[in-house]
């Protein structure tokens, strides 16, 4: 029954992305400065590297995809997003232990309410897909920024496209 | 499996324990009218535009020099004070010409009732402010204030007020307002307060908090310490509760905070998101607006709690919504056509209607308290604030500049405040414009200022 409706979800969303292209953003943004050392006494599955259960151990296993970038008041998954969820979806498979947030963001070219509503629509709608490729929706939390934490800091563009993001963060 | 759940019950419950705020303000306090001093109802001499009025504002007179709470100097200064207060808000709305009081003749405390004609005849000021302030025994300060035509050599207004000594400017609001209406005709707006949030820091790492101050920028006061960003504040209509958003538990959710008790709750018990709050005209509803599963959509809740009712139910963010003064209606933003614009609709949530019709979006709409304008953020390329009326016609732009954004109106509909974002650097400030578009200014605040809210006329 879950998966039916996974599945479908899974659908909806894709359709909604047939036809629209995908702005990458010149550059990724730094990444997120959460990661926190937390000693867990999870076994360290690799030497040297961040411990399981935290951000930079899933940032690594996902290649840095651990975020996915908007199209100016969008919030469809492209084929770029698809992929980082992708990614994303395996690493949450393999460790079932982990959980995490999605932080939806909008950029500063916005009004601050609509932000918080846009940022809500992307958090969930990475979400849904996440969801859609077998994530426990238990597992996943959603929070919007709206405007309020830019990651590029510039008003062009460039800055604006890099704002426009999902951000997928382990919860510690 | 059951430890995650405990792990998400902990995020999602609401850790009320979690706390922002400051030291409560002290509660609104309502202003004593004398009663009536036999004030006169005469005519205006200068009817042809009363934009270009000059009016001389004399130091106020003290019957004897007393000390008070209000002034170290004692009520003689204070009398002066009182002056400059009434010529700052005559003068920086753009509205009269004020001379202040210092240059001006001291009156004596009998020339308040009957000014020296000889000493104001040839001061090209049209209008002349007389009035007095004396220290009670109580502490509390009584302030009489009297606008007179100076061609005519009569009077045109009187009124007095008891204030607590640490409402002074509050006596001086009443008169700019008494002077402004008898003037213009319109009502006042003055004696009124003004919530937003103070940002500071780095564009990437602000810190955002609630604070409030006088419509003139003084009496500022922070409500929150800024350990959490608060956003988009609303005074309710009797200033005893604020409206507003807070990440306090770390995730957005709106507050009421209650003034007098320095305490504040959710405006409703879900683990949702909620934002965009918005008081009724009578204060007893709150709107608000609810994302559910990434769906957006406006809510309404009776102010003592309970029930919510669900307003708008589009595919699409609805969001924010604005009741006109006499409550039956609300405009509100959604973006179910493809890109936000304005709706209207009945209170109630039915006839649902779009009303902007001109190109661009639209967003933020504010009904005005006259209710014959709605003003909002126009967005095409550049954000402009812009008025329309309740049909959608008389598209009128009043400013002009890279992010203009959320209106909202003085209580008596004629001026407008908003925030303006600086380009890059993303510094913010608070403007004010009138009804024309020809009066712009910035106001003054300790620090950066986003999402002001105009609250009514003070008791």
């Amino acid at each position: 029954m879950n998966r039916n409706l996974a599945i479908v979800v899974l659908l909806t969303s894709t359709a909604a992305l047939a036809g629209c292209k995908t702005t990458a953003p010149e550059e990724l943004p730094p990444q997120q400065a959460t990661v926190t050392p937390a000693a867990t006494p999870t076994p360290t599955p690799t030497t040297g590297g961040p411990v399981l259960g935290t951000q930079g151990h899933f940032v690594n296993a996902v290649n840095g995809q651990n975020i996915i970038y908007f199209d100016t008041d969008r919030y469809n998954i492209d084929s770029a997003d698809a992929a980082a969820l992708q990614m994303q979806a395996q690493y949450l498979m393999q460790n079932a232990a982990i959980t995490v947030t999605i932080e939806g963001h909008a950029d500063e070219r916005g009004t601050r309410d609509y932000n918080l509503a846009l940022g809500e629509r992307r958090a969930n709608s990475a979400k849904n897909y996440l969801v859609g490729l077998g994530v426990p929706a238990n597992r996943i939390a959603t929070v919007s920024y709206g405007k309020e934490r830019p990651v590029a800091l510039g008003s062009n563009a460039e800055a604006w496209a890099q704002n426009r993001r999902a951000v997928t963060v382990v919860i510690n | 499996m059951k430890k995650l759940l405990v792990v998400f019950s902990l995020i999602f419950a609401a850790p009320l324990a979690a706390q922002d705020l400051g030291s409560a303000p002290p509660p609104v306090e309502q202003v004593e009218v004398l009663e009536d001093q036999g004030g006169l109802t005469g005519s205006v001499t200068d009817t042809s535009d009363w934009q270009d009025l000059g009016i001389a504002i004399a130091g106020f007179a003290a019957d004897r020099d007393q000390p008070t709470a209000a002034n170290a100097s004692g009520t003689a200064a204070l009398g002066k004070e009182l002056a400059r207060v009434i010529t700052a808000d005559l003068r920086n709305n753009g509205l009269f010409k004020p001379t202040g009081p210092d240059g001006l003749p001291q009156p004596s405390f009998a020339q308040v009732t009957a000014p020296e004609w000889a000493s104001w005849t040839n001061r090209s000021a049209e209008m002349l402010v007389h009035g007095y302030v004396k220290a009670g025994a109580d502490g509390r300060l009584t302030v009489g204030c009297y606008l007179y035509d100076v061609a005519l050599k009569s009077e045109l207004v009187r009124q007095g007020w008891v204030v607590p000594a640490r409402d002074w400017r509050r006596a001086a609001h009443k008169c700019a307002d008494l002077v402004y209406s008898r003037l213009s005709g319109e009502s006042p707006f003055f004696d009124s307060r003004i919530a937003y949030i103070a940002e500071t820091g780095p564009k990437d790492n602000r810190t955002k908090r609630l604070a409030i101050m006088d419509s003139d920028g003084a009496n500022h006061r922070f409500i929150t310490t800024g350990r959490s960003t608060a956003l988009t504040p609303r005074y309710s209509p009797d200033y005893r509760k604020l409206l507003y958003l807070s990440y306090v538990d770390g995730n957005p959710r709106i507050y009421v905070y209650d003034i007098g008790a320095g305490k504040q709750t959710l405006v409703t018990q879900s683990s949702n998101p909620t934002f965009a709050p918005r008081w009724s005209p009578d204060g007893r509803s709150i709107l608000y607006s609810m994302a559910v599963a990434g769906n957006t959509d406006i809510y309404r809740v009776s102010a003592d709690g309970g029930q919510s009712t669900r307003l708008t139910n589009a595919p699409g963010i609805d969001v924010g919504g604005s009741y006109s003064p006499d409550g039956s209606k609300i405009v509100f933003e959604s973006d179910r056509s493809g890109s936000q614009q304005i709706y209207v609709m009945d209170a109630d949530g039915s006839n649902q209607k779009r009303v902007s019709f001109f190109g661009g979006r639209a967003a933020t709409p504010e009904w005005s308290p006259r209710g014959d304008q709605i003003a909002f953020t126009h967005i095409a390329g550049d954000f402009r604030i812009a008025v329309m009326n309740p049909g959608g016609g008389g598209l009128r732009f009043l400013t002009d500049s890279w992010q203009d954004e959320a209106p909202t109106w003085a209580p008596n509909g004629r001026i407008i405040q908003f925030f303006r974002t600086e380009r890059n650097s993303g510094r913010t400030s608070l403007w004010q414009v009138d009804l024309t578009g020809r009066n712009e200014r910035r106001l003054d605040t300790p620090a950066d200022a986003s999402d002001p809210a105009w609250g009514p006329i003070l008791p």
